[in-house]
């Protein structure tokens, strides 16, 4: 049997992606040079501050830091906050993929 | 145990909150309800009453606090009046929207402008639409049991339940109530189950924006949109009647009174005209419909206790058989008429009553309504419908309107 | 990570995909907030860009259990949320009030002045996007003098911003702060403070909006941070009336560079119209009120 919407009120659950794919609203891409990314050039925790800044939490802070372009929206903030200029901006129909 | 004492209608809401053991109170003083804000405080201060007193800096805050204590599982209640519930009108809306049981006494006030501190019910007739259960209660004793019966069905139903009484008439009006013992109580009124419970475990985000049309969960299992949810409140106060019966049975059983359940009738069975109304001034038109006996008028009364979920089916069985109804309000819709007469009209259409009916708008802002007055309101309206009048228009009782 | 960026709780309690605009300042500042305040918390906000973040039903990216509430009535929600988990005895339970501006310099103020009066044990944080940006950028009392809003669209602003940090402080509630997500340790430290303090607490955030204040969405951290350098959003705590600096205004405190406003104003679209009048004035406002701080940084020592 199929289920029914038993609430009696607007009660809402947890979700990754409530708005959808959010990557889709990007223009431009982040993509790391990681030749150029601190916790990657120096082989330990460090910096971070892509991580740090960014509003969507989908920085991954590890070594390499990666980012989850599914959903992310593509600000730009952790390529203007980088401070060794590590991620560019990229536009999307300028990306292999 | 039991114990009748000489109380006003406003000691008798604070005394049933107090057997309710109700948990959080929000209150804003408004005449005629601020002694019953001020007995409750009394009561808290004191420690007859475990329970959390939010004095709170207005009405729109203090229906907002019990909206707030309900949702994480506080039984709650408040009471106001006038333009106090008036200010409140947003978050009547957002109380039943949220589906709480949340129970507050409307002690009945006319509303401004012009001022007056004195009763009629403009102000709960006003909030008709907001999706609260509404009762009208004839006496303190009512008063009482309706405050308990109003927990029980409030939490089953999962609405909240305004229970309205007549500012000064009622509210300070010293009358014989009797007090069932707590513990008949709490037998009678289970603790409060929430039908949502917030904690860390299972966070939920509740009352968020809905959109028009439905909407899949992460399962996918198609939501409500905005129109399913909004008619899981009208499907919930459609079946109240059911409830409401059921516990006036109940209640009835364990405490021996009956106020009735969706209406009460007085000598209806052979009655050539009904009359009717709400609240006091229908308890008043029973002092009239004897009189009315006396002179040889067979009258009866049928007086509506529920306004909403509004006791259409029962009305129509009550008033078959009337060739006249005559009907007191303390309130109008400016424009049209009663509400109350609306209401019966409609109930009416379709089921082959088709006496005339003949409104009065009486009473507003203290305005005194005597039994004698119905009386020859009632003599009047005859008169004119046995003179072949059929189109009567609303007469404003007791009022210069030339 | 640098030393600092590890005391921060790990767990994200906002998760990705949310309906907030590109480079919100607000998604920043919830997602630290929620980090320093942890998963036993109940969060009541009212229809404004939370809302949104918060997402619809039937679903949500947040973690923490959350209640929706009108307009007018974010801290009466709270109060009824704290009132109703102590006669519950779930006084461990922190509550959260999250209102914007408009929601607390405006409609809210009432609600939350009782609130606050009655000692009512929550912390109200109100998120300052400087106008109604939920409903497209209409002016509210926070509007700072000299912006462009769609009801102030050819004259801009005429007033300064309400001084709303001053009226919570003469509530005389243990805990009044400002912050900021250009700089998420200075939040997260201060919610962190204010978690562990009874009472009414109550922390401004100052925070950057793209849409509304006209930026590239890559500058939001930099827009905030030139908040600071300014002294158009000064980092403070008052703690039991004891003021002190916090960060970046410290620094600025203790060097005496703070800029002037012009480079915050340039570089923001909806002061693109303010006159040259307006921005001394802006910088006469921003000079008295850094004067005072700093006054009472000193008394405070």
């Amino acid at each position: 049997m199929k289920k029914k919407d038993e609430n009696i009120s607007a009660m809402c659950r947890p979700t990754v992606g409530e708005a959808g794919r959010t990557g889709d609203w990007r223009d431009l891409r982040p993509v790391i040079d990681h030749s150029k990314c601190t916790p990657f050039v120096k082989k330990k925790a460090a910096c971070y501050l892509c991580w740090l800044y960014c509003p969507e939490a989908v920085v991954k802070a590890g070594i390499p830091v990666e980012i989850d372009l599914e959903y992310c929206k593509g600000c730009g903030i952790c390529a203007e906050e980088c401070p060794s200029r590590a991620i560019s901006m990229v536009r999307e129909d300028q990306c292999n993929d | 145990m039991t114990d009748a004492r000489i109380i006003t209608g406003n000691q008798a809401a604070a005394v049933a909150a107090r057997l309710c053991d109700v948990q959080v109170i929000a209150a804003y003083p408004i005449t005629p309800q601020s002694q019953l804000a001020e007995i409750l405080s009394q009561f808290v201060e004191s420690g007859q009453l475990r329970a959390e007193y939010v004095r709170v800096e207005g009405e729109h805050s203090a229906m907002t606090v019990c909206i707030g204590a309900s949702t994480v599982g506080a039984r709650v209640f408040t009471a106001t009046s006038a333009n106090g519930l008036l200010y409140m009108h947003e978050q009547l809306h957002w109380a039943a929207g949220s589906r709480l049981p949340i129970v507050m006494c409307c002690v009945n006030r006319g509303v401004g402008a012009p001022w007056s501190i004195f009763n009629d019910q403009q102000d709960s007739l006003a909030q008709r639409d907001t999706g609260w259960i509404q009762i009208y209660c004839r006496d303190n004793q009512e008063i009482l049991d309706t405050v308990i019966q109003a927990y029980r069905i409030a939490e089953t139903v999962y609405a909240p339940v305004m229970v309205c009484y007549d500012g000064f008439v009622l509210s300070h009006t010293m009358m014989p109530v009797v007090s069932p013992a707590p513990a008949a109580v709490r037998k009678f009124l289970p603790p409060y189950r929430p039908h949502t419970i917030l904690d860390a475990a299972n966070p939920l985000t509740l009352n968020s924006v809905l959109l028009p049309n439905r909407r899949p969960d992460a399962e996918g299992t198609l939501c409500d949109g905005y129109m399913e949810m909004r008619w899981k409140l009208q499907n919930a106060l459609d079946r109240a009647p059911e409830v409401i019966r059921e516990v006036n049975r109940s209640f009835a059983e364990a405490f021996g009174r009956d106020h009735g359940g969706m209406l009460w009738t007085h000598r209806t069975e052979d009655a050539e005209v009904i009359l009717s109304g709400m609240g006091s001034l229908a308890a008043e038109a029973t002092v009239a419909a004897d009189a009315l006996r006396e002179e040889g008028i067979r009258a009866g009364v049928v007086g509506i206790r529920v306004y909403r979920p509004f006791p259409a089916k029962e009305a129509v069985e009550a008033f078959r058989g009337a060739k006249a109804i005559v009907l007191f309000e303390k309130s109008i819709s400016y424009g049209y008429e009663g509400g109350l007469c609306s209401d019966l009209k409609a109930a009416f259409y379709g089921s082959g009553i088709l006496a005339p009916i003949h409104d009065h708008v009486a009473g507003l802002g203290g305005r005194d309504v005597k039994a004698r007055e119905l009386v020859e309101a009632v003599k009047s309206s005859l008169a004119r419908i046995q003179a072949g009048e059929r189109d009567l228009k609303t007469t404003w009782l007791n009022c210069a309107t030339e | 990570m640098p030393h600092n960026l590890f005391k921060i709780h790990e767990k994200e309690y906002v998760l990705p995909g949310t309906r907030a605009c590109q480079g919100c300042g607000l998604s920043i500042a919830y997602r630290f907030a929620l980090k320093a305040l942890r998963e036993d918390t109940i969060v009541t906000f009212p229809a404004c860009c939370l809302c949104v973040l918060h997402g619809l039903y039937p679903l949500t990216p947040v973690l923490v259990p959350s209640v929706n509430s009108t307009f007018a009535a974010t801290a009466a929600s709270a109060s009824g949320i704290a009132a109703g988990l102590a006669a519950l005895n779930r006084t461990e339970t922190t509550v959260v009030a999250f209102a914007g501006d408009g929601g607390t310099f405006d409609m809210g103020i009432q609600a939350l002045s009782g609130a606050a009066e009655r000692g009512t044990d929550f912390i109200y944080v109100a998120y300052d996007n400087e106008g109604y940006m939920n409903t497209g950028t209409q002016r509210s009392s926070a509007t700072p003098m000299g912006a462009l809003t769609t009801t102030t669209p050819v004259l801009t602003k005429q007033q300064h911003k309400k001084d709303f940090l001053k009226i919570m402080e003469a509530h005389q509630i243990p805990y009044v702060a400002t912050t900021t997500p250009a700089y998420p340790i200075d939040l997260y430290d201060k919610f962190v403070r204010a978690k562990r303090i009874k009472g009414t607490r109550f922390i401004h955030i100052h925070t950057p909006c793209p849409p509304g204040w006209q930026y590239p969405t890559k500058d939001t951290i930099r827009i905030g941070r030139l908040a600071v350098d300014t002294g158009l959003c000064v980092l403070f705590e008052v703690e039991n009336g004891k003021f002190r600096f916090t960060g970046r205004s410290r620094t600025l405190a203790e060097k005496g560079n703070k800029l002037p406003v012009v480079h915050y104003v340039e570089k923001q679209g909806r002061f693109k119209k303010m006159s040259i009048e307006q921005l001394n004035q802006l910088q006469a406002w921003v000079d008295d009120r850094w004067e005072e701080y700093r006054r009472r940084a000193a008394e405070s020592k």
